[in-house]
């Protein structure tokens, strides 16, 4: 068999990518893919960012302004939608994609057409979910979550095409992580053993389990809610038998494995910036592979914290509420890692080292708004309000996006040889800090003031903070915008990147030319 | 861990946009057949796209496998490969067993939670004052609001035709395995016919579970539509029946593969492959028949 894989082997080594739009459409190509990624997330997050002025601009003022009730709904459920399955999770994927093979030393991903099918399948679902917006009757209108009876018997029209779509975007992950366990496994270079692998890849090794194990629990939530709708059966509907409160439970066994799914990446990245601008090795490495094992066990005995206020039963409520309590435990060992990491470090701040200390400062807060919703007697004053709006915004903008940001401006030099400029990166640092800060701070007071969730009005004793929301939501939108700036600049005329432009980084992605060539460690390189 | 030899990487591939492209026909078309049909509308146009977007998925299957299948033959993979294709079904499997624990989830939170309570059972027993005099019972023959779903007459049995398509499944399964053992001795003979007699159980199991279907909508009045019995009954069985059906083809191929002199004793990955899933939709018969029909 050898001599047929040599001759073939031989012809191929020194190919460049194809030319026009095929390279695109039939690549192999992990960093094609994992461009492609991460463009069409950009894209998405757009779209959901402009969702979100429209929410923020209706919210400006007490009373209707700009857009009808129905239209809002539609535009909270798809802002949520687009964002968690068109943004986040695909740029983690194109991360996936572009790094763990340079990090682990394989020459692409294990199975390589598979991986062009996963990316392809969620432009398929995301055109099927986009599409909804201009059906009879809109979009989605009953939030992310698609609780019965809101999605069976008072949905609308869409809602078919929104499962669907649900279903076409979870093969796409799936498949996606199946890619990126087979890769870690079996394609790490020689010496690579699992407990020298670099932090990011272990992240997204636990992560790519949750998206197996979780991904088909929703698809038979959402099957369910299609045959209550087209079939006639009764599975939340208590009429024949069946129970609303079994949708959330499903839903719910998935969701809150999904947002560790959000977060677990941005962890690893983190965990790769800040020794890197410390000039200091990671602290307890092990600890935090153990910690990220821990979270991601955990979040499997926690769903019903999101159902406190449904009348479980008593030992229920008592159950959930301490199992959540405990997650603080390896989330607050890994925070208390990257701030040893730092501690006495000679540190630089660099943009990607700005975004990881603010995801560090800003996702604790998060993280703490979160303790405060786990305790059960608590949460039903916080259920559907405000508050709970600020507690997953603070831990995923600054969370999963800045630690999407943080590695855009960390590996920008692999990707296209060219620096970005700092002063832009900085000015884009600071505007979302600020902007984010002055976005989402004050939900936090409208809602322990009992604002709730969801409304297209609010009583006048709420404009205050919503104004001032609302200016930050904007200043927090137009600042992305910089970021597109600051990227194509560095791409089009950014001065030319070394193979290891950050003084302090290790790992094999530095060892490959910026930008990494079309093929990279096509003989796997040799780790001590 | 890596050989030194270089890992098969393919140039390009159009299969995977043509499946997208027939994953979008597919399933656009599907949900406006759907839509379509409730609302009273013209359902034709949407059952073209429907086919054409099934066609198109066809195509793309039978174009990939066969670019696998050559690529295969021709010696590309090494053993690097090989077990990149263990991990990617081992994880294929674990994600089906993931949808079925979602589907038994559901089976035993309606039978120990969401019934007894609506017939006023434990703390939340106040869901008994929705329906008064609603007794809650397994299997549900009276739901809660008769008049909009009216309940089954009966249940399908255990000891009847479910008995007897779990000693067929069961039977197929050891028929696979003497297959597979004689694969294994490079006896191919024995390895055709045991696996021929395997499809064919396959293919008599599904018979009888349509049989099945055809007793209970016809004469108990058993349904999708007859309420939470009804419901979770039909899904399950019938999620399972599509694997049965998928599992059967998958082992129709490699049958095929098999008589025209594919796989050699000891490099046979695609009948592997095939042989886990169809023992995997074995071991969730058992759980169905022990779950849905027997307790």
């Amino acid at each position: 068999m050898s001599a047929v894989a040599d001759a073939h082997a031989a012809d191929h080594h020194d190919h460049g990518p194809a030319k026009g739009i095929g390279r695109w459409l039939f690549t192999t190509n992990h960093k094609d893919i994992g461009t492609m990624y991460l463009v069409f997330s950009f894209a998405m997050f757009i779209a959901g960012g402009a969702m979100a002025m429209i929410i923020r601009a209706e919210l400006f003022q007490p009373g209707l302004q700009m857009v009808e009730p129905a239209f809002f709904n539609q535009m909270t459920t798809m802002h949520g939608l687009v964002m968690i399955f068109g943004a986040v999770m695909p740029a983690f994927v194109g991360l996936a994609n572009w790094m763990i093979p340079l990090m682990v030393g394989a020459p692409d991903m294990a199975l390589p057409r598979m991986n062009n099918w996963s990316f392809w399948l969620l432009v398929t679902g995301s055109l099927i979910l986009m599409s909804t917006l201009f059906m009879d009757g809109g979009a989605p209108n009953f939030g992310w979550t698609a609780y019965a009876p809101l999605s069976t018997t008072y949905g609308p029209d869409s809602t078919t095409f929104f499962i669907f779509s649900v279903h076409i975007l979870g093969i796409s992950s799936i498949m996606g992580a199946i890619n990126v366990i087979a890769t870690i496994i079996n394609m790490r270079a020689p010496g690579m053993t699992l407990m020298k692998m670099p932090m990011f890849v272990w992240t997204w090794l636990i992560t790519a389990f949750l998206l197996i194990a979780v991904l088909p629990v929703l698809a038979g939530a959402v099957t369910m809610l299609l045959m209550d709708i087209h079939f006639g059966t009764a599975f939340f509907d208590a009429a024949g038998g069946g129970d609303p409160v079994l949708y959330q439970h499903i839903f719910w066994f998935f969701g809150h494995p999904e947002v560790y799914i959000l977060i677990l990446p941005a962890f690893g990245i983190i965990s790769q910036i800040i020794p890197t601008f410390s000039r200091k090795p990671l602290f307890g490495y092990t600890s935090m592979v153990y910690a990220t094992a821990a979270i991601a066990i955990l979040s499997f005995l926690v769903w019903s914290h999101h159902m406190f206020t449904v009348g479980l039963p008593l030992p229920g409520e008592l159950f959930f509420m301490y199992a959540t309590m405990i997650i603080a435990v390896p989330t607050g060992v890994k925070i208390f890692n990257w701030i040893t990491t730092m501690f006495r470090g000679s540190i630089s701040f660099e943009t990607p080292m700005l975004f990881a200390i603010g995801f560090v400062v800003l996702f604790t807060v998060g993280g703490l708004s979160g303790v405060m919703l786990a305790i059960a007697p608590a949460d039903f004053q916080y259920h559907d309000t405000y508050f709970v709006v600020a507690h997953f915004h603070y831990v995923l903008i600054p969370g999963a996006i800045y630690g999407i940001f943080a590695s855009v401006y960390y590996w920008l030099p692999k990707w296209s040889g060219r620096m970005y400029s700092e002063a832009l990166g900085k000015a884009h640092f600071w505007l979302s800090f600020i902007g984010l800060n002055i976005a989402f701070f004050p939900m936090h007071f409208l809602g322990l003031a009992g604002m709730p969730r969801r409304y297209a009005d609010y009583p006048i004793q709420f404009a205050n903070f919503n104004q001032v929301s609302t200016i930050g939501a904007f200043l927090f939108g137009a600042s992305q915008l910089l970021l597109v700036f600051i990227v194509y600049r560095a791409v089009k005329s950014g001065p030319k990147a070394d193979a290891k432009p950050w003084e302090g980084a290790e790992g094999l992605e530095w060892t490959v030319p910026s930008p990494a060539p079309y093929h990279t460690f096509e003989q796997p390189p040799r780790v001590d | 861990m890596s050989s030194n030899q270089s890992y098969y990487v393919p140039e390009s591939s159009i299969w995977p946009i043509v499946g997208s492209v027939g994953m979008l026909l597919t399933f656009f078309g599907l949900s406006s057949v759907l839509v379509n049909q409730s609302n009273g509308d013209s359902t034709t146009t949407a059952w073209v796209v429907f086919t054409v977007g099934a066609l198109v998925l066809i195509y793309m299957i039978t174009g990939w496998l066969r670019d696998v299948i050559r690529e295969s033959r021709a010696g590309l993979y090494d053993a690097q490969m090989d077990r990149s294709f263990r991990q990617g079904m081992s994880w294929f499997i674990f994600s089906e067993v993931a949808f079925f624990a979602a589907l038994f989830g559901s089976l035993f939170y309606i039978r120990f939670f969401a019934v007894p309570w609506l017939g006023g059972e434990g703390a939340k027993g106040t869901a008994n004052m929705l329906w008064e005099g609603f007794q809650a019972q397994w299997p549900l023959l009276t739901n809660p609001d008769n008049s909009q779903f009216a309940g089954p007459d009966s249940v399908i049995g255990p000891w009847g035709l479910p008995l007897l398509n779990t000693l067929i499944l069961v039977a197929s399964s050891i028929t696979l395995t003497l297959s597979h053992k004689a694969l294994k001795y490079d006896k191919r003979k024995p390895t055709i016919y045991w696996l021929a007699a395997t499809v064919a159980l396959g293919a008599l199991f599904l018979f009888f579970q349509i049989e099945e279907y055809v007793e209970a909508y016809s004469h108990l009045n058993l349904t999708l539509d007859s309420g939470i019995y009804g419901s979770i009954f039909f899904l399950m069985t019938g999620f399972h029946g599509l694997h049965v059906l998928l599992g059967g083809i998958i082992l129709f191929v490699v049958l095929m593969r098999l008589i025209k002199g594919h796989f050699s004793a000891h490099d046979h990955f695609g009948y592997e492959a095939g042989a886990w899933y169809w023992h995997f939709v074995d071991v969730v018969w058992i759980m169905l028949f022990v779950f849905v029909y027997v307790i």
